[in-house]
């Protein structure tokens, strides 16, 4: 049974608020987590939250006009945008989102907005350290968008379609099915793709959250910080799912969601714990490198 | 033993040689003398490089006495050449083509001690005190505290202890 | 807290503002003078006196403290030898994260400034800066001695002798230098003291902002930058 426009829009928000919420719990987590391996007990699960309860709760904050302001627009908007068009969980009515209405190169599009549009606000500000952050995090997206691309091709050309609902459904009936084993070197590509779009070590010194460039967001602050917090989740959220229905097979209910959606993250935990930091050329160039050639390897495979 | 090189001894009227220590030895020289004994100094005997330029003030005698510490690293012996600068209307010849570093030493000496050295690049600037608008305070006639008292306002109730005495009374209260 | 008057002796006739109480002829907001700036730049910078926005009240105001205290995020200023004690505090001996706490290095984004000891003129200067670049409600701790009363360099003729008369002060952790405990039994305090809404620095500082400026302009001659730096 089709819901009705209104129920779908309701529906859409109740997603959107679980994968928020999750997302942030996802953080949270994986903060902690890395807190073990390094020793320390590392900050509560929960404290994701808390930072975007206080960065939204201050009593002044500043603007440096239109375009500044609406850099985190954009950027929610990429994240939202990026989720709305993919299947949360397949054949669910209330996670399905709206993914009959888009595909694949949309979302492709999706990812790339949000990031531009940061770059538009955040030069705004004015702030030496936003161009540093803008220009290190364009260069790197520039970078690992290649083997993402060159993967997204091979598996359009493997299953004929750029529908992800389509490419989930090709992919249900046993996990010999997934493109992780249909197709691995475009889910290699693709997932060292991954370890570039999430930020985490090696690939962190874009935002790097702690030391003295923090990267774009530097002027931003009380509850457009908190805006550029919340869509953070938003954001990995939508990624991990995307992934999980590209690569993993998707998911037919909640829990498998949740836990395909954690182990694709805690890959990055696995890298970021165990190697240090590029800087922005090494990035790069480890990108157009081994990543490009698996990508276009499966390309060949698959196109000849 | 060192020994002042002839070529420096005849051509400079220079003081004895005095050893400090198996690799340090200064030597007094007069002030309008030192550019040429420097160049000299780092061009025909070794010592390349400069570790530093300061000054004593020596208010009793109404001087300020500036070293250049050179050091030779072939032979590891560090030699310190000094002159001596009226304390009025300070001024010293500028030896900033000897070494570029000497561009900072001697802005360092301008502000913290007054004393000039004309044509050396940026010497007029500030250098670590941003409007300093008193006398140079490495000059022994400026009352640091009474500077601080006077300009930086403090929390009532300071008390000081002379170390020593206070130390004795808590360690040793049958001794007083 | 202290036991500062708020007076304008301290200040020094020649540099003290112009006389313009807050709530100026006809309720328009008073101008600032902006005196450090050339002619041609003060237009680029903001010339309206800070307003005090609070203190609040209420189930809302409380649960919001609660949240702050929670998610202290440090200034990354080391401004005196004691910054060297802020670092083993990220550790896994000492582990800050576990309180919330974090470093952060744009005064944009912190809500916390450590005023690492000793403060030379010319790091007041960066520090009355960095404090009115952050976002309120904003919260200072000092560490050591030198920043209560001078310390070591009580006499020294660079180095300001309490800081609180430049920039107001939530918490003060005494001596020399504190060791990371003491730091996180200041941090806890300073979080016990949030919680109990008693951290208004960010208003006091608004609502004295002609005493506290006239102290700054009293030490600092080289007056060039902006007078508030919103
Ligand atoms: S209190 Fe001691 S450790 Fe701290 S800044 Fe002063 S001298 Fe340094």
């Amino acid at each position: 049974m089709e819901p009705s426009i209104p129920l779908r829009i309701a529906y859409a928000f109740a997603s959107l608020a679980v994968i928020t919420v999750y997302g942030l719990l996802l953080i949270g987590s994986m903060a902690r987590i890395s807190a073990k391996v390094q020793g320390r007990v590392g900050q509560p699960v929960w404290q994701p939250f808390i930072d975007i309860v206080k960065s939204s709760g201050k009593r002044n904050s500043i603007s440096h006009g239109v375009m500044f302001w609406l850099g985190p627009v954009f950027r929610l908007a990429g994240g939202v945008g990026t989720y709305m068009f993919v299947p949360a969980v397949l054949g669910s009515v209330v996670f399905q989102n709206f993914s009959m209405s888009g595909d694949l190169l949309l979302v492709m599009y999706f990812i790339f907005f949000g990031q531009l549009g940061m770059a538009l606000g955040a030069s705004e500000g004015g702030h030496p350290y936003s161009a540093i952050g803008v220009s290190r995090g364009l260069a790197q997206m520039t970078a690992f968008e290649v083997p993402f691309a060159l993967s997204i091709i091979s598996i359009a050309v493997q299953y004929g379609t750029l529908d992800i609902t389509k490419i989930v459904m090709a992919q249900q009936g046993g996990f010999l099915n997934w493109t992780l084993f249909t197709n691995p070197l475009a889910v290699v590509a693709a997932m060292i793709a991954f370890l570039g779009m999430s930020g985490h070590n090696p690939f962190s010194v874009v935002i790097a959250p702690q030391e003295i460039p923090i990267g774009p967001p530097t002027e931003y602050q009380s509850n457009l910080l908190g805006m550029l917090q919340t869509n953070r989740a938003v954001f990995n959220g939508a990624k991990l799912v995307l992934y999980m229905n590209l690569f993993f097979g998707g998911a037919t209910n909640v829990p498998v969601m949740v836990v395909k959606t954690f182990l694709i993250y805690f890959v990055n935990i696995f890298v970021g714990q165990a190697f240090p930091r590029f800087r922005t050329d090494q990035a790069i160039r480890f990108f157009l490198g081994v990543p490009t050639l698996i990508g276009i390897a499966a390309v060949v495979l698959f196109a000849f | 033993m060192r020994t002042i090189p002839a070529d420096i001894a005849e051509r400079f009227e220079v003081g004895p040689l005095v050893s400090k220590r198996a690799d340090l030895s200064t030597l007094d020289v007069d002030a309008k003398d030192v550019p040429e004994l420097l160049a000299r100094l780092r061009d025909r005997h070794g010592y390349r490089h400069l570790s530093f330029v300061t000054a004593t003030d020596q208010i009793e005698e109404g001087v300020f006495v500036l070293t250049y510490m050179l050091h030779n690293h072939a032979d590891n012996h560090s030699l310190g050449v000094k002159c001596r600068v009226g304390r009025e209307n300070a001024v010293m010849e500028s030896c900033h083509l000897l070494w570029e570093q000497m561009w900072t030493y001697q802005r360092e000496l301008k502000e913290l001690f007054g004393i000039d050295f004309p044509g050396s690049p940026r010497v007029d600037e500030s250098f670590v005190l941003e409007g300093w608008i008193d006398i140079p305070p490495m000059r022994r006639e400026f009352d640091t505290r009474e500077y601080s008292e006077r300009t930086f306002p403090t929390r009532p109730g300071r008390s000081t202890k002379d170390p020593a005495t206070h130390m004795k009374e808590k360690l040793y209260p049958e001794a007083l | 807290m202290s036991d500062i008057k708020f007076t304008r002796a301290l200040a020094d006739p020649d540099h003290a503002l112009k006389p313009a109480g807050r709530p100026g002829p006809l309720g328009k907001p008073l101008v600032l003078a902006n005196d450090g700036l050339p002619e041609e730049e003060k237009a680029w910078f903001c010339d309206a006196y800070p307003t005090a926005s609070g203190p609040y009240k209420g189930i809302l105001e409380n649960f919001l403290n609660w949240a702050r205290s929670k998610s202290l995020w440090i200034l990354g200023f080391g401004t005196g030898c004691g910054a060297i004690e802020l670092r083993p505090l990220m550790t896994s001996r000492f582990d800050m994260y576990r309180f919330g706490i974090q470093p952060r290095p744009t005064p944009r984004q912190s809500s916390v400034f450590v005023i690492g000891g000793y403060a030379s003129v010319k790091t007041l200067k960066r520090i009355v800066r960095s404090y009115e670049q952050m976002m309120g409600p904003k919260f200072v701790v000092a560490l050591g001695s030198c920043t209560i009363n001078g310390g070591m360099y009580w006499d020294s003729y660079n180095t300001i002798n309490a800081i609180e008369h430049y920039i107001p002060v939530d918490v003060y952790i005494a001596g020399c230098m504190p060791r990371p405990e003491a730091l996180l039994a200041g941090f806890k305090e300073l979080q016990r003291k949030i919680r109990r809404g008693e951290c208004e620095g960010a208003v006091k500082y608004a609502e004295n902002f002609e005493w506290y400026k006239a102290n700054q302009k009293k030490v600092i001659h080289d007056w060039n930058m902006p007078d508030y730096n919103y």
